[in-house]
Formats: structure tokens, sequence, C-alpha cells
């Protein structure tokens, strides 16, 4: 598996660290539910046999940390995004 | 006449008469329209289940469906260890019932799964790794866990192949559980399934479920691709599909899928006799009857379905090998493959009923599944026959990551690609 880091071009999957599901967002501690919502975003997963979005850090190079569409069946890689990016276009509203 | 008990006598009868009395381990027969217990998957979790529901609770309306062919999945993908050296209180019981459930099987299913107790050697490189052992061999002894711990001299009798002095991990002794060992692994799958079959179990291979009827928050049956089939209650063994079936009834799993890889070298002469674990990195090793070297290590660590993973794993379990053994570094790989592991947000599984009555469900084995295989399909057996967990599976409940009650035998927290 190599990952395209926008930054750095194609690297070997021994360059990037993992974390996990990209669609995962913290929930409001002072919403009501927040107990709830903080199990489900600690514990629950999706965990799609098919396209995942996750969250991978470019570690061992620029330390970027990345959006990475991958298929879970095939590891084929699709879309990379900066995550600051994509964080970015979810506070404007536009995702 | 056919040869329905495997024996020494039966062996000789089939001699005599040129092998023609020899009859299928089990029927494949069509699914029934109804059942009492549908179990889906039919792996070692899955098969075991169906047995101990057969002959510990009478329960012979019974079908497993399988989406493959039983025996293809995990239960066949593993390094065929066996062991009950576990730390926290939740586990101990289990996984020593487990144990006591391995050193019976064959006589219980007659069928020979070579269980091997050739005693499971965890090997510790610093003092601080040592009073973590000695630790956990005394929780172990205090559950009637066989455990002792054993200095660098005793440990060069045993395994003197190992590097000793290696200037990073110096080896310092070792944990040894000698009731530990191995297991054929496929002979698990199909003794269980001769076994569940000779009680009447109907084994559907190549059945896979496609969703699930559900009226009025009570199950009704699976749907399947060769037809409905209904069902009073349906038990879900899916492994690294878990989070794949369980949707299909609306739930949404502490479970993360990843790919575990594990290999084997070419045929050598007698090399190690037990099973052995690196301390200072994830490294377990044990030799085939056919002479290969067993080994593996670490998952893959990212969300994967493919079973098979990538070289950087493969690098680091060949490191690992050569640090702890440096002799094996000529020995040609055969093969490896992967395996896809349903791996919970603590590290420890799951057997409990779900918000959907009469589905229960059996998933969340990690890594470690193989080994739970016996005591995972009592205890799941025990549920799904009584509607109350077994005493020693008690603490695998779903609702654990809610109440704060996690097993976290690693220590490490809500990180399944840590476990």
């Amino acid at each position: 598996m190599r990952i395209p880091c926008p930054y750095c071009g194609v690297r070997g999957l021994d360059e990037f660290a993992y974390l996990g599901d990209a669609t995962l967002i913290r929930p409001d501690p002072a919403a009501p539910g927040a107990e709830a919502a903080f199990h489900d975003y600690v514990y629950l997963r999706d965990n799609p046999a098919g396209l995942h979005r996750e969250l991978w850090q470019h570690a061992s190079g620029c330390q970027s940390w990345l959006v990475v569409t991958r298929d879970t069946r095939t590891h084929a890689i699709g879309r990379v995004e900066v995550a600051r990016d994509v964080a970015a276009a979810r506070g404007s509203g536009a995702e | 006449m056919s040869t329905d008990r495997y024996s020494i006598f039966s062996v000789l009868r089939e001699a005599l008469r040129g092998h023609t009395g020899w009859k299928p381990a089990w029927r494949e027969p069509e699914p029934k329209a109804e059942y009492d217990i549908v179990i889906v998957g039919g792996g070692g979790h899955g098969l075991a289940t169906a047995h101990y529901l057969a002959r510990v609770h009478g329960i012979t309306n019974v079908a497993v469906v399988e989406k493959g062919w039983i025996g293809g999945g995990n239960v066949g993908r593993n390094t065929t260890i066996v062991r009950s050296n576990y730390l926290l209180p939740g586990n101990t019981p289990f996984y020593e019932h487990s144990m006591k459930l391995w050193e019976e099987l064959e006589q219980d299913l007659n069928y020979n799964a070579m269980v091997s107790q050739r005693g499971v050697v965890n090997l510790f490189h610093s003092d601080g790794q040592r009073d973590a052992y000695a630790r956990r061999g005394n929780a172990m002894r205090l559950h009637g866990v066989d455990a002792e711990l054993l200095d660098v001299p005793e440990l060069k009798r045993i395994l003197p192949m190992l590097d000793f002095d290696n200037a990073r991990f110096p080896i310092k002794g070792a944990l040894r559980q000698r009731r530990g060992g191995t297991v054929r692994h496929d002979a698990v799958a199909w003794g269980y399934a001769r076994a569940a079959d000779g009680r009447g179990v109907d084994i559907i291979q190549n059945c896979e479920v496609t969703g699930f009827r559900i009226e009025a928050g009570r199950i009704l049956g699976v749907e399947t691709t060769r037809g409905f089939i209904g069902a009073k209650k349906v038990g879900l063994a899916c492994a690294g599909n878990s989070s794949r079936v369980a949707a299909m009834a609306g739930l949404r799993l502490p479970i993360e899928s990843h790919a575990l890889q594990a290999f084997v070298s070419e045929g050598i002469k007698p090399f190690i006799d037990t099973v052995c674990t690196f301390g200072a990195g994830h490294f377990y090793i044990s030799q085939s009857d056919k002479g290969g070297l067993v080994f593996g290590g670490d998952i893959d660590g990212y969300n994967s379905y493919a079973q098979r993973g990538n070289l950087p794993t493969i690098e680091d379990v060949a490191e690992g090998g050569m640090a702890l053994m440096p002799a094996i570094g000529r020995v040609k790989l055969l093969r490896h493959w992967g395996g896809i592991m349903d791996m919970s947000m603590d590290g420890s599984p799951i057997i409990d009923r779900t918000p959907v009555a009469g589905l229960y469900l059996n998933a969340g084995w990690c890594y470690g599944g193989f080994k739970a295989t016996p005591a995972s399909g009592w205890c799941f057996a025990h549920l799904l026959a009584t509607d109350a967990p077994h005493e020693v599976a008690a603490a695998y409940r779903l609702d654990r990551f809610a109440t704060g009650r996690l097993i976290d035998e690693k220590g490490v927290g809500a990180q399944p690609n840590l476990h």
C-alpha cells in the first residue's frame, strides 16, 4: 500500500501512522445527551466493507494529517485530502 | 454398513475392505423453513456453539449458515496456539474453561484435533517485565491455572536456539504455561461440524445472510441467498464480518475489522518443541508436525476486509524473529496469509443479547479467537439456550463500554488497532 501525500508525493505505508475513521466528530460536552454521544464517538464504528474515509499521519515524512479515502476490501487508495482543509470546509458548512 | 465412529478398529476394518465404508463427515442438507436457533457463521465459534447446544442443552433443531465453506475463515487462518495465561478477573476463568474443554475435546468429538500441550513460553527481557509476568503468573495460579516462572538456565535447556545475549533485548527469563500448546485448527472446525451434524444440526454452506426479518423488535428469521429461514432465535458468530452482519439488524458495534497476517516456513527438522513468544516485540512461533515454522506478529493496523496484509508488517515480524532466534534467518518462507479480526475497543470479546429480542451476539475476539473456540461455543450455547449469560462469560457484555466496565487486558484504552 502506498499513499500519495499531497506534499511529498507517493510514499510507502511504513512512513504513515493510522488513526481511524475520519468521519467521527467530537461531540459538544455541554450539549444535552453528551454522555451517550461520547460513548458513540469513542466506542462505536461504522466499520464499512468498502470505501472508508480515514485519518493517516505522514509521521515519518512531513507529519501532515491526511484524510484518505480507501477501499477496505481491496486496499485501493482513492482521494487524499489534507485534514486541515477537510476540517476548514466542515467548519464553513461546505461539507 | 458405513463407519460412523472413528477408532483404531474402524481404521483397521476400513483398511481391510478398501476404505469403502467411510462416509462424509457431515451432510449437505437443504435449509428447512424454520429452526429453533439459527447460527450465522460456520467458523470455529459457530460450529462449537451448535455442538454444545446439541450435546449440553439437547437443542438439535439448529442450523449453522455459512456464506462460504466451513473452516474457510479465521479458524483456518490462525497460528493454532491455545493458552489461558490471562490476568484480568473477567478473562482468566473464561480462558481456563476453554483450556479444560480443549483437554477433553478429542474424546468429546471423537475426532483427532491433534491437541498438543507442548507449553507456551512468554519471554521477558527486563526486570520490569519480569515483575509484570510474575504478577500475571500469580493471578493465574490464584485462579487454579498452571504457571511457572523460568530462569535463564532452565530456558537455555528448553530453548537453546534463543539469542540470550542480544544487546538490545537480552532474555531474562520466561513465564511458562505447560498446559498451553497448539491444536490442529482445521480439525477443530471439522470435528465440531461432524459432531454437531451427528446430533441433527444442519450445516448449510454457501448460504450468505443478506438481511434479518424483524417485527416489533423481535427476530423472526434470516434472509439468505438460499431464501428465508425462520428462527425463534438467531446467534451471530461472524468474526471479522460482525459489523457488516449486525448492521443489517440496525446495530452499530464497538468493533473495527483489521487484517492479521500469519506465516509458515518450509519444513525443517525438529527445531522448537514449544510455543515461544518474544516479549520485546510482537512475535510468536511454534513448529508444525510437518516441520514448518508457524509464526505471526501484530495486526497490520488499519481497517481491512481484504484477508491479506502489507509488507511493512511482514518486515516487522521477520525482524522480531531474527532478534529472537537468528538461526531461522536462512529458512525460506513457504506461505503467508491474512485473516480479518473483529477488533473490539477494549481488546476483549462480547457474548451477549442485543437490543433486538431473540438476536444474540458473539464477536470482538480480536486476534485471540482461536484459543477461545470451545468456551466461546459453550458460553454462547448457554446464552442461546437459557437466555442468561454463562458465569465465566458474564463480563463480556455489549453495554460495558457505556457502563465503564471495560476488560482492557493490555491497558491501552479505546484503540482497536493497538489491541
